[in-house]
C-alpha cells in the first residue's frame, strides 16, 4: 500500500523521535501505560471534562461529542491528550526506563513463567484495565459485555463464512435458540416464576449453574442446526444461505407463537448472573481460544481445503462431510452460547431482537474485520461496535454512514481489513515463538 | 497378486456410456499408461477408481480389498492418491499447508485435541510439520513452503500437488496428464522426476498422457481407450504400430 500524503517535516521529525523512543518497548510496559491512562481518567476525568465543558465524563474518549457539538473539538483533543495520551506514553516510558535499570532482573520471573502462565498473566492484566475503564459508567460496562458476545458471534460465523466458504445468515436464529434455552433453564432453576413455578435450586447456586446452562443452550442450538446441516451439505453455493435464512425466520416466528415463553411480548426475569464483566470476559476468551485452536490445527485447516477445492480435499483423505459438519455445528454451538450470554446481560429477550438486522450486523462485523482471521474477527467487532457507539449522536444518519464505511473498506480491501492474515498479539505471542524454538531444536527423525 | 484389479467396469452418465467393459491388472512397481483421444473416458476411469463416481457395473479390487463404491477419502486412506489434469491445489493456503492437510487421514489427536490442545496435539503437529517439510525437501520445493500456493510458478505448483499426493502415503499414484502445459525440456525433467518418486517412495504409477514420447519412454504396458472401450494394449512398441490406435488418433483416409 502506498501512502498518498506526507506529513510536514517538523511533525515527521517528532514522529520519528517518538517512534525511536518507543521502539521495542515490552508489551508489559504498554499494559502498564494503558492502566495508568485508565486510572488517570478515573481520578481526574470527570472534573477535567466539566472544566473543558464536555459535560459528563465522555464514554468513548469524547469522540461521539464531535458529532453533537463540533465547536468542542479543541477541548476534546486537550481532554484526550491530558487524560489518555500523556499518561499512557509517560507511564510506558517510565516503566521501560525502570526495566532497563533493573536490566531484566525485576521482571525475569515473567519470562520464566510457562507460556500459559505468561498468557494468563497478560490476559489478567488486560482484564484489570478493562475493568477500571468499565467501572466509570454502566453504559461502558454494557457496551463491553455486548462486545464480548459479538466477538464470539463473529468468530463463530467466520468458521462457516470464512474458513468453510459457505454463506450462513442464521446467526440471529442460533442466538435466539441459545437465548431462550439458557433463559428457560435459569428461570426454571433459580427464579420463582408463574410459568415454571417456584425455584428448584437455591438462588446462590445460579452463578455456578450458569456455565452449565450455557453449554446446554449451545448444545441444543447445535442439535437444531443439524436440521440445516444435513440437507444443505449435499450441495454447494447459495443453498446454505437460503436454508439458513429460512431457519432464522422459522425460529423467530416459532418463539413469537409459543405463548408460555411470552410470545411476541418476550421473556424476562433472567437471574442476574452476567452482571460482571468478568463472566463475559472469561467466556469470550474461552470461545476465542477454542476456535483459534481449531483453525490452527491441521484438522481444522482442512476446512479451508474443502472451501478451495472439495474433490481434491476428499481425495487427500479429508472426510469433507465431517469437516463441514464440525465447522457448522461449532458455529451453531458458540452462537447459542453467545445468545445465552446476551439474554442474561440484557435481562430481557423478545423474538424481534433476533431478526435479520442482528444477523446483518454480525455479517458487517465479519466482513469489516476480514474472512479467515481470528484477530480480524476481533478487530472487526471492536471497530464496528465502537463506530456504532461513536456515531450514535447522528441517529438515523448513522445507518447511512456505517454502510458507506463498509463499502469503502470493501473497495480498498475486498477481503476485509485482515482477510486471510493474522496480526500477532504480543501478549499472546510467546507460545508461538517458543514452539518454533522447540521445532528447530527437535532432533531429526522420530 | 496385482495391486489394482478392475473387472468389467462400465459407467453411464445418464444415457451416455462413458466407460464400457474396462479391465486391467496393475502389478506392484509397474508404470502403466492409459492413452486415447480426447473424450475417450480416461479421466472417468480415474474418477471411478478413486471413488468420485460410483460405477454402474464392475468391480475394483485394490490390494486385495474390494473398494467399489467407497468414498474417495477412504480409498485415499487405503493407499491410492492422485494429481489432476488441471491443478486442484487449495489456492488460499500456503504450500506447506497444502501438504500438511493431506496428513488428515492419519491424524490421531481427534476433535478434542483440535479444540482443546490435548491428546498430544502439539507433538503430533510438530511431527506433521517436520514430515511435510522433509517431503517437500525431497521434491526440492522446501523453499516455497511458507508461500501462498496460488502465487507460485506453474512448475512449482505441479510439484506441490505431487508432494500433497505423496503425503497421503500412497501405494498407487494416479497421474492425470502430468506434463500438461510443459515445454519439451520440462517434459524430459518430469520423466526423470516420475522415475525418481517411484523409486524413492516405492510406488506403482498409473498415468494418463497425450505426449507419446513421455508415455513410450516411461510405461511398461499401455492401454488405449477410445469411446470408453479398450481398443488395444501392449508394450509401447506394440501399441505404437497398432493400426487401430493410429486410426483412433488420426482418423481414416477418405477414399
Amino acid at each position: 500500500m502506498q501512502r498518498s500524503f506526507e506529513l510536514p517535516s517538523g511533525l515527521r521529525r517528532w514522529y520519528a523521535r517518538l517512534r525511536a523512543a518507543y521502539q521495542d518497548v515490552p508489551i508489559s510496559a504498554w499494559l502498564v501505560g494503558m492502566l495508568a491512562a485508565v486510572l488517570v481518567e478515573a481520578l481526574i476525568g470527570r472534573d477535567l471534562a466539566y472544566i473543558l465543558g464536555l459535560g459528563n465524563l465522555p464514554s468513548f474518549f469524547g469522540l461521539s461529542l464531535i458529532f453533537k457539538k463540533w465547536q468542542l473539538i479543541p477541548n476534546i483533543l486537550v481532554f484526550i491528550a491530558v487524560v489518555y495520551v500523556i499518561p499512557a506514553l509517560g507511564a510506558t516510558y517510565l516503566v521501560r526506563k525502570l526495566m532497563a535499570r533493573l536490566s531484566g532482573r525485576g521482571l525475569t520471573w515473567l519470562d520464566r513463567l510457562p507460556s500459559w502462565g505468561y498468557i494468563l498473566f497478560n490476559l489478567a492484566f488486560v482484564y484489570v484495565i478493562l475493568h477500571f475503564w468499565a467501572s466509570a459508567s454502566d453504559y461502558r460496562l454494557l457496551v463491553l459485555r455486548l462486545l464480548g458476545v459479538n466477538i464470539i458471534l463473529t468468530l463463530s460465523l467466520n468458521l462457516v463464512n470464512g474458513w468453510m466458504g459457505e454463506f450462513s445468515v442464521s446467526v440471529a436464529g442460533f442466538m435466539a435458540v441459545g437465548a431462550y434455552v439458557a433463559s428457560v433453564l435459569m428461570v426454571w432453576g433459580f427464579v420463582d416464576d408463574n410459568v415454571f413455578g417456584p425455584a428448584v435450586f437455591p438462588a446462590s447456586w445460579a452463578p455456578f449453574a450458569f456455565p452449565i446452562a450455557l453449554i446446554i443452550a449451545g448444545a441444543v442450538t447445535a442439535v437444531t442446526a443439524l436440521a440445516v446441516a444435513i440437507p444443505s451439505f449435499r450441495t454447494r453455493g447459495d443453498y446454505l444461505a437460503i436454508i439458513t435464512l429460512a431457519y432464522m425466520f422459522i425460529v423467530k416466528s416459532s418463539f413469537e407463537n409459543i405463548d408460555f415463553l411470552g410470545g411476541a411480548r418476550g421473556f424476562m426475569g433472567q437471574p442476574k448472573v452476567a452482571e460482571s464483566l468478568l463472566v463475559v470476559f472469561v467466556w469470550t476468551v474461552l470461545a476465542v481460544w477454542i476456535m483459534y485452536n481449531y483453525v490452527t490445527s491441521t484438522l481444522g485447516k482442512a476446512t479451508s481445503a474443502v472451501r478451495d477445492n472439495e474433490p481434491a480435499a476428499e481425495m487427500m483423505t479429508v472426510n469433507t462431510r465431517k469437516v463441514k459438519m464440525v465447522a457448522f455445528l461449532t458455529h451453531a454451538f458458540w452462537s447459542g452460547v453467545a445468545g445465552g450470554l446476551y439474554a442474561h446481560i440484557v435481562g430481557y429477550i423478545n423474538p424481534s431482537s433476533f431478526g435479520l438486522v442482528k444477523s446483518a450486523e454480525i455479517l458487517g462485523m465479519l466482513y469489516l474485520g476480514g474472512l479467515n482471521s481470528v484477530t480480524g474477527s476481533i478487530l472487526g467487532t471492536v471497530l464496528f461496535t465502537m463506530l456504532s457507539e461513536i456515531l450514535r449522536p447522528l441517529k438515523l444518519i448513522k445507518w447511512m454512514v456505517i454502510p458507506v464505511i463498509l463499502i469503502i473498506v470493501m473497495i480498498k480491501r475486498p477481503r476485509g481489513l485482515l482477510g486471510f492474515q493474522e496480526i500477532r498479539l504480543p501478549f499472546l505471542e510467546r507460545r508461538a515463538a517458543k514452539a518454533d524454538e522447540e521445532v528447530s531444536h527437535a532432533p531429526a527423525g522420530d | 497378486m496385482p495391486l489394482l484389479e478392475i473387472k468389467n467396469l462400465t459407467h453411464f452418465f445418464g444415457g451416455l456410456r462413458a466407460v464400457h467393459n474396462f479391465n486391467t491388472r496393475i502389478e506392484p512397481g509397474e508404470i502403466r499408461g492409459l492413452i486415447g483421444p480426447n473424450g475417450a473416458g480416461k479421466t472417468t476411469v480415474f474418477n471411478l477408481t478413486t471413488g468420485v463416481y460410483k460405477p454402474t457395473e464392475g468391480q475394483i479390487i485394490f490390494d486385495g480389498q474390494d473398494i467399489t463404491g467407497k468414498p474417495p477419502h477412504q480409498i485415499g486412506k487405503l493407499g491410492i492418491s492422485r494429481t489432476y489434469q488441471n491443478l486442484r491445489l487449495w489456492g488460499n493456503l500456503t504450500a506447506l499447508d497444502n501438504v500438511k492437510i493431506a496428513f488428515y487421514g492419519r491424524i490421531r489427536y481427534g476433535l478434542l485435541g483440535a479444540f482443546f490442545g490435548i491428546n498430544g496435539r502439539y507433538e503430533e503437529e510438530r511431527r506433521i510439520d517436520r514430515e511435510a517439510r522433509e517431503l517437500m525437501a525431497l521434491l526440492g520445493i522446501e523453499g516455497y513452503a511458507d508461500m501462498v500456493v496460488s502465487g507460485l510458478p506453474y512448475g512449482i505448483q505441479r510439484k506441490v500437488e505431487m508432494a500433497r499426493a505423496l503425503a497421503t502415503r500412497p501405494k498407487l499414484l494416479l497421474l492425470d496428464e502430468p506434463t500438461a502445459g510443459m515445454t519439451p525440456a520440462e517434459m524430459e525433467e518430469t520423466m526423470e522426476f516420475v522415475l525418481y518418486i517411484r523409486d524413492t517412495f516405492n510406488l506403482t504409477i498409473w498415468l494418463i498422457e497425450h505426449k507419446m514420447r513421455f508415455v513410450m519412454g516411461l510405461c511398461h504396458w499401455i492401454q488405449v481407450l477410445n469411446f470408453g472401450e479398450i481398443i488395444a494394449e501392449g508394450t509401447p512398441q506394440e501399441v505404437q504400430n497398432n493400426p487401430e490406435v493410429i486410426r483412433a488418433y488420426l482418423g481414416t483416409a477418405v477414399t
